[in-house]
């Protein structure tokens, strides 16, 4: 690709670096030039704002690490110093605390804004797939964070999802003997789950490079899902999109502030302020927020393995969705029934979030039940049928059409 | 391609003819690679199963005698808590009038206990995902068959520890007990 900047003969000293070291034409070709479709909305915002997130929390966790003992005796009470004596301690607990929130507030709007637009389709598979993998790096590294403070809710959470590997046939008890590193969820389980704690973050940041190798290898894809043709149809990352990502960006430092500042504890649980105890389950254990759909699916089979083999698939089935969708639209703007189906599934997963909150008995124990057969039935059979009976809108000719009459005109036809 | 390249390089150089013996020498080197390697990751594979000090457990001795009929205590024991429940006359029939045929984990009462009847002793873990049920003091919620009911999904045990709803696959689990006599237990 050639682009009228990267002409530009540099002066000196970046000029010595970058024939040494090509960093200065790096960032110019990713960052500076990078061509952007002109017609992306504040749906494409989320992905930069999940970097960022992660980024404080990498910085807010090194520094709580300096600080906390990943010692049973110790954890909860170097969590509690960390609150009260530490220089500005309460201040980075409840960045990361809440931060936890924040990254998976912003991915689960990014990984729908993915589904919504087919930003998983042909040629984006792979960068699909990594996303996934990044998710389940992510739910592993909040769970054992989660566990880190030592309170009744890390130690019931940790020894519930620990557990849920005793489903394996044969091998089961085994796997969790080891992850455990005893016979219950001891010392040694909250030592390794610090270590582990502290590495994850490093292999999300390694698998988020990969994401965008996959995603500059062919660029973004956006709201009208066609391919970029004129040249007039892409323009350049910086300064379009950098400034509008830091508005979001601001909008995002906002919402978070109001949580660490004004409802801090709004995400947690309250149990989790009381000392791990062996001997006592809390009467509703619940894992946080952004497990609960996937807890849900769990509790509504009446079946250990099954339970947990089906709460793995909900996760593993997305990455089947470029393969299960087969459908060459790829903006739902263009489906119609699709359209109506992702709306169907939003509020499936949002019912699913509401069940996992409930006691598993009575009618959210039902509405579990319906939900998690639905959940399946949306991937399996819905998508892979709809594009067999929907007729998709006419598409717009290019990017610089304006996409609204073009959208009329099909809705029309 | 490569194949016959190989072949044009056989027919040049004669030497290169046994071209098996290159091949098993490239074979036998990533064996060993192979070997080697995986023998280098077992140790930290290893070193995260229990550790030596972890395994040394010591058994423990209990005495009953203050524990009244009705009444269930629970003791810590390898890190997990332990479920001794005094159980009356009652509870006791009722634990033997249950059809085997309905259930889950099929255990006959007579299985659950050593020597005494009235003592049950069971490891206080629900069967599905290792919470402790609640149903240790009267007050608690017992579940439908006055055993156990664990708050975390739901499972519900009787009064012999047998599973009988809800998620969990297994009874509670009986540690190896004896009795030292008539009022001393030692588990483990």
């Amino acid at each position: 690709m050639t682009m009228p900047s990267s002409e530009k003969k540099k002066a000196g000293f970046v000029q010595w670096v970058d024939e040494r070291l090509p960093v200065f034409s790096f960032i110019n070709k990713e960052l500076v030039d990078y061509p952007t479709p002109r017609n992306l909305s504040y749906w494409w915002n989320f992905g930069s704002l999940a970097g960022v997130v992660l980024v404080v929390m990498i910085l807010t966790g090194i520094f709580l690490a300096m600080f906390y003992t990943p010692h049973v005796d110790h954890a909860f009470n170097s969590v509690e110093r960390i609150m009260r004596e530490v220089n500005y301690g309460w201040l980075i607990r409840y960045i990361h605390m809440n931060g936890a929130s924040m990254f998976f507030v912003v991915v689960y709007i990014h990984m729908f804004r993915g589904l919504y637009y087919g930003s998983y389709k042909a040629p984006r598979e792979l960068l699909w797939i990594l996303g996934v993998v990044i998710f389940l790096l992510m739910m592993a590294t909040a769970f054992m964070g989660y566990v880190l403070p030592w309170g009744q809710m890390s130690y019931w959470g940790a020894t519930v999802i620990t557990n849920l590997f005793s489903a394996i046939p044969l091998i089961g008890d085994s796997i969790v003997t080891w992850l455990w590193g005893g016979f219950s969820v001891a010392n040694p389980t909250l030592n390794r789950f610090f270590a582990l704690h502290y590495l994850f973050p490093f292999l999300i940041v390694g698998v988020v490079f990969l994401h965008l190798i996959a995603l500059h290898q062919h660029g973004s894809n956006n709201p009208l899902g066609i391919d970029a043709k004129k040249p007039g149809d892409k323009i350049p990352f910086h300064p379009y999109y950098t400034v509008k990502d830091l508005l979001g960006l601001g909008v995002l430092l906002m919402v978070w502030g109001s949580f660490v500042f004004f409802a801090p504890n709004f995400f947690g649980e309250p149990d989790n302020y009381i000392p791990a105890d062996p001997l006592v389950t809390p009467e509703h254990i619940v894992p946080e927020w952004y497990f609960l759909p996937f807890y849900a699916i769990l509790r509504s089979v009446p079946d250990k393995l099954g339970g947990v083999v089906l709460m793995f698939s909900a996760v593993f089935i997305l990455t089947l969705m470029p393969w299960l969708d087969r459908s060459p639209i790829r903006s739902a703007r263009f489906r119609p029934l699709y359209k109506v189906l992702f709306w169907i599934f939003v509020a499936t997963c949002l019912i699913l979030g509401w069940v996992g909150s409930q006691k598993p008995e009575g009618l959210p124990l039902i509405f579990g039940r319906i939900a998690t057969v639905y959940y399946f039935i949306h991937f399996l059979v819905f998508v892979p049928l709809l594009n067999r009976i929907e007729r998709p809108l006419p598409l717009p000719e290019s990017l610089q059409k304006k996409s609204v009459p073009s959208v009329k005109g099909g809705a029309s036809s | 391609m490569q194949n016959d390249e190989t072949l044009k390089i056989d027919q040049e150089q004669p030497e290169l003819i046994h071209k098996s013996r290159r091949d098993f020498l490239i074979l036998a080197t990533s064996a060993v690679g192979v070997v080697g390697t995986s023998g280098f990751i077992w140790p930290f594979v290893k070193s995260m199963n229990p550790a030596a000090d972890v395994l040394a457990l010591a058994s423990i001795e209990l005495d009953l005698k203050p524990i009244q009929v009705g009444q269930a205590i629970t003791v810590m024991w390898r890190g997990r808590p332990l479920f001794i429940r005094h159980r009356t006359a009652q509870e006791i029939q009722e634990a033997k009038n249950v059809n085997l045929a309905d259930l889950v984990d099929p255990q006959s009462d007579d299985e659950r206990f050593k020597q005494y009847p009235q003592w049950l002793v069971v490891v206080g873990v629900c069967t599905h995902l290792g919470c402790v049920p609640s149903g240790q003091k009267p007050s608690d919620n017992r579940g439908q068959y006055g055993g156990w009911y664990c708050p975390c999904h739901g499972s519900v045990y009787d009064i012999s520890g047998r599973i009988r709803g809800g998620p969990a696959p297994r009874n509670l689990e009986v540690p190896p007990y004896t009795f030292l006599n008539e009022t001393t237990l030692k588990v483990g």
